[in-house]
């Protein structure tokens, strides 16, 4: 049955996307390619003082992207420990330091892990003119990068790769804004709340009392699906029936997360001159989605483990309204993207559902990915399959016209070298250090065992993924992972942004070395098909010792 | 001079930036929201709240726990899932317990053998949703399963008939969205509120 219920959902969605991709796909390409800015943004250049018309070295950009993001940082910090004397705070006391530090690198760096439960810690103001801010303006972070390396492959023997302050301009006004307006109206007429009522206590029924709580939702929520960010209103995020009221809404919910990043490859192939080109990424993103939620649900329908076989299925962390289907198709697709919202909890997941959760962030979120950050990421594994390929056969490893010498492929080695560093490195520190593992074993790890272990893996992996998911029977609001998963974060959202836009200037500073019989087509099937090969393995060459001593151990015992 | 400059200069524009993104994604993006909900959809943006005699009694989408004051059960009203977060809409928060946690064994056993004590039914043939907690500790619905499994012993506690109580039961038994989206739910809220209604 509930496979069934699955199969139509996915039917649903599929159709939708490919609907939408199209029109939205091109409307992105016009967006980065125009040359004309709207009256509204030419007033937005003058106050903020930049030439729209001047173009950047990829140097220049970086240093956009990076002075941008660290004030970004310390003004989420800054507002967070202010609180107490900001409006709207509903009595809530400053943010301790480091705790804001944590949510604000969590917010900038498109994660929005959360270490603070909302619901006790932020009033209004933070949410929405710190964190809701950021969730605008990093998924249009993502984009621009996103949309630079794109750039590169489409320009030849230039030093300039855009403006990076006209491309987050246009992601934002004319994409995000937009989007996220129409998509709160969609909300709230499901039923999710938008007023400043605050907590509001009520007689029952039963002559006892309850608590409705209030809150700007609707604006939050659809920014923080839209732009891949995750962090919710409330401490139980999208299983919240404020958040996300309804089986329709679920997978409005999922469109919203899949929208942008599914329509990207749509734009990237547009930008190159080449829609085949994209329809290639757009296929492996696809496989490996499906393949993905298919196995997620297998797991999640089969409940193995005492609890879910004693309780007769594996409902715990679960909404009724949403069941067994809406929950995977919603979790597949959260830690796919880099969203990492939830709409039912994963640390209750069997131990193996809990592992795709898991291993879809150990993907590297390219399957169709966060904003921006997806296809940029999907590209840098397209560079390496193209070296590869070329490896066996003896050919010269190019792509689309670009050839990919030494310096490419060096960048592309590091990108992908360097989320699974962090994340390895973060969750062995965390027990080899003796008063760490001290204090990670005696506050953070709730569940006993091998899940325990799993926590810590999953708090890493989403960190250094941006992704922002939890196991959240995780204590993370400690010293040691406020600091650690927050440089965690950082780390794994500029490291690779570094590596990008490097590799951008470097091939748009290339000519285009015409297509020859040696060259390997790229849009092909058989190309797909290498992708998906490479990405795996990669992945579980990566991740598989890992993997072995936590949720694979507690599956299979 | 000039090298100062340069470098510092992507910063100034930054804060700036910020500034600027602050005043229009910050304040007037939700605050327009705002004036749309209110405006056009002012049942939903303020919580969809179910009113008993013109007063508020809750939303219909935050579930509530139908207990006495030290959190027994009352028979006489049809019970929501388990919740980690008690009902307590003030802090949502799931158990969080992993498949082989045995505190969550636990609980599902201590549940199977109060919900067959009370409802007089064969611990094989409890929901699942009555054994386990929700995502969000606030979950409004339960299975149609499980409020058919409580119809006895709510009809018995108020000393009415069965079939009137199914009957009520049954108008609340709400479909997938479209046939296939998400599970068939019983609102516990809105049940209990009708079931308060009935003429004795």
């Amino acid at each position: 049955m509930e496979a069934w219920l699955l199969v139509a959902q996915l039917a649903t969605l599929v159709l939708v996307l490919a609907v939408i991709h199209r029109p939205l796909g091109d409307y992105l390409a016009w967006t980065f390619t125009s040359a004309k800015d709207f009256r509204v943004e030419r007033g937005l250049y003058r106050v903020v003082g930049v030439d729209p018309d001047s173009e950047q070295s990829w140097g220049a950009y970086l240093r956009g992207v990076l002075a941008f993001s660290l004030i970004g940082v310390l003004f989420v910090y800054a507002l967070q420990r202010l609180q107490a004397v900001l409006p709207y705070s509903l009595g809530f006391p400053a943010v301790p330091e480091g705790l804001s530090f944590n949510t604000a690198a969590s917010f900038v760096a498109n994660t929005n892990w959360q270490s603070y439960s909302p619901d006790v810690t932020l009033g209004y103001t933070v949410q929405i003119a710190g964190l809701a801010v950021q969730n605008f303006v990093s998924a249009g972070v993502g984009l621009a990068v996103a949309i630079a390396l794109v750039r590169g492959f489409a320009r030849r023997n230039t030093g300039t790769i855009g403006n990076f302050w006209v491309d987050l301009t246009r992601a934002t006004l004319r994409i995000l804004l937009p989007l996220a307006v129409v998509s709160a109206v969609v909300l709230i007429a499901g039923g999710v709340i938008q007023n400043f009522n605050g907590f509001t206590d009520v007689t029952t029924l039963t002559g006892g009392s309850a608590t409705v709580p209030g809150g700007p939702v609707a604006s939050q929520e659809a920014i923080k699906m839209l732009g891949n960010n995750g962090g919710g209103f409330y401490n139980t995020n999208s299983a919240h029936p404020f958040e996300n009221p309804t089986p329709w809404t679920n997978l409005f919910e999922i469109v919203l997360m899949l929208a942008i990043p599914f329509s990207l490859p749509r734009t990237f192939g547009k930008m190159v001159g080449d829609t085949r080109q994209g329809y290639a990424i757009l296929a492996a993103m696809g496989v490996l989605f499906v393949a993905s939620l298919a196995a997620l649900t297998a797991f999640e329908i089969g409940g193995a483990g005492t609890g879910p076989q004693l309780a007769g299925g594996a409902m715990e962390g679960k909404e009724q309204r949403f069941g067994i289907a809406a929950s995977t198709l919603f979790a597949t697709t959260s830690t796919i993207t880099s969203t990492g919202a939830v709409n039912s909890m994963h640390d209750s997941f069997t131990s193996l559902g809990g592992m795709m959760t898991l291993f879809n962030m150990m993907l590297g979120e390219i399957a169709p990915g966060g904003i921006g950050a997806g296809l940029y990421g999907i590209l840098i594994i397209a560079v390496i399959t193209v070296f590869i390929a070329g490896l066996l056969v003896g050919r010269t490893p190019e792509y689309l016209g670009k050839k990919l010498g030494p310096r490419e492929i060096k960048l592309a080695s590091l990108y992908i070298l360097a989320t699974p560093t962090l994340v390895l490195v973060g969750t062995a520190l965390s027990f080899a250090i003796p008063p760490i593992r001290e204090d990670v074993e005696s506050t953070s790890i709730w569940n006993p065992g091998l899940h325990g272990f799993t926590e810590v893996l999953y708090a890493f992996t989403s960190a250094a993924n941006n992704n922002g998911s939890a196991f959240a029977g995780l204590t993370a609001n400690t010293p040691w992972f406020n600091t650690a998963l927050g440089l965690a974060m950082l780390f794994g959202r500029f490291i690779p942004i570094v590596l990008v836009l490097a590799l951008a200037g470097s091939l748009a500073a290339q000519g285009k070395v015409p297509v020859t019989a040696g060259t390997l087509p790229t849009h092909r099937p058989q190309f797909v098909g290498l992708l998906v090969g490479v990405i795996v393995i990669v992945v579980a060459l990566t991740y598989f010792p890992v993997l072995a001593l936590g949720p694979l151990a507690e599956g299979l015992q | 001079m000039a090298s100062t400059r340069g470098f510092a200069r992507p910063y100034w524009v930054a804060l700036r930036y910020m500034i600027v993104a602050t005043v229009v994604l910050g304040i007037a993006y939700p605050v327009a929201v705002l004036g749309i909900g209110q405006l056009a959809l002012p049942a939903q943006a303020n919580g969809s709240i179910v009113t008993v005699d013109g007063e508020p009694a809750g939303s219909s989408l935050i579930g509530q726990s139908f207990t006495d004051a030290d959190g027994e059960a009352l028979p006489q009203w049809f019970q929501s899932r388990p919740s980690a977060a008690g009902y307590d809409a003030s802090a949502s928060v799931a158990s969080n317990y992993g498949p082989e946690n045995p505190d969550f064994i636990a609980e599902i056993e201590a549940r199977k053998a109060a919900i067959a004590a009370s409802d007089g039914v064969d611990p094989a043939d409890i929901p699942v949703d009555a054994l386990t907690t929700s995502g969000s500790g606030l979950d409004p619905h339960i299975s149609p399963a499980y409020a058919n499994e409580q119809v006895a012993r709510v009809a018995d506690a108020r000393g009415i008939p069965v079939a009137r109580v199914q009957t009520l039961v049954d108008s609340f038994t709400q479909g997938r969205d479209l046939g296939f989206f998400g599970e068939p739910t019983v609102n516990v809220l809105q049940l209990n509120v009708a079931l308060s209604q009935l003429e004795g």
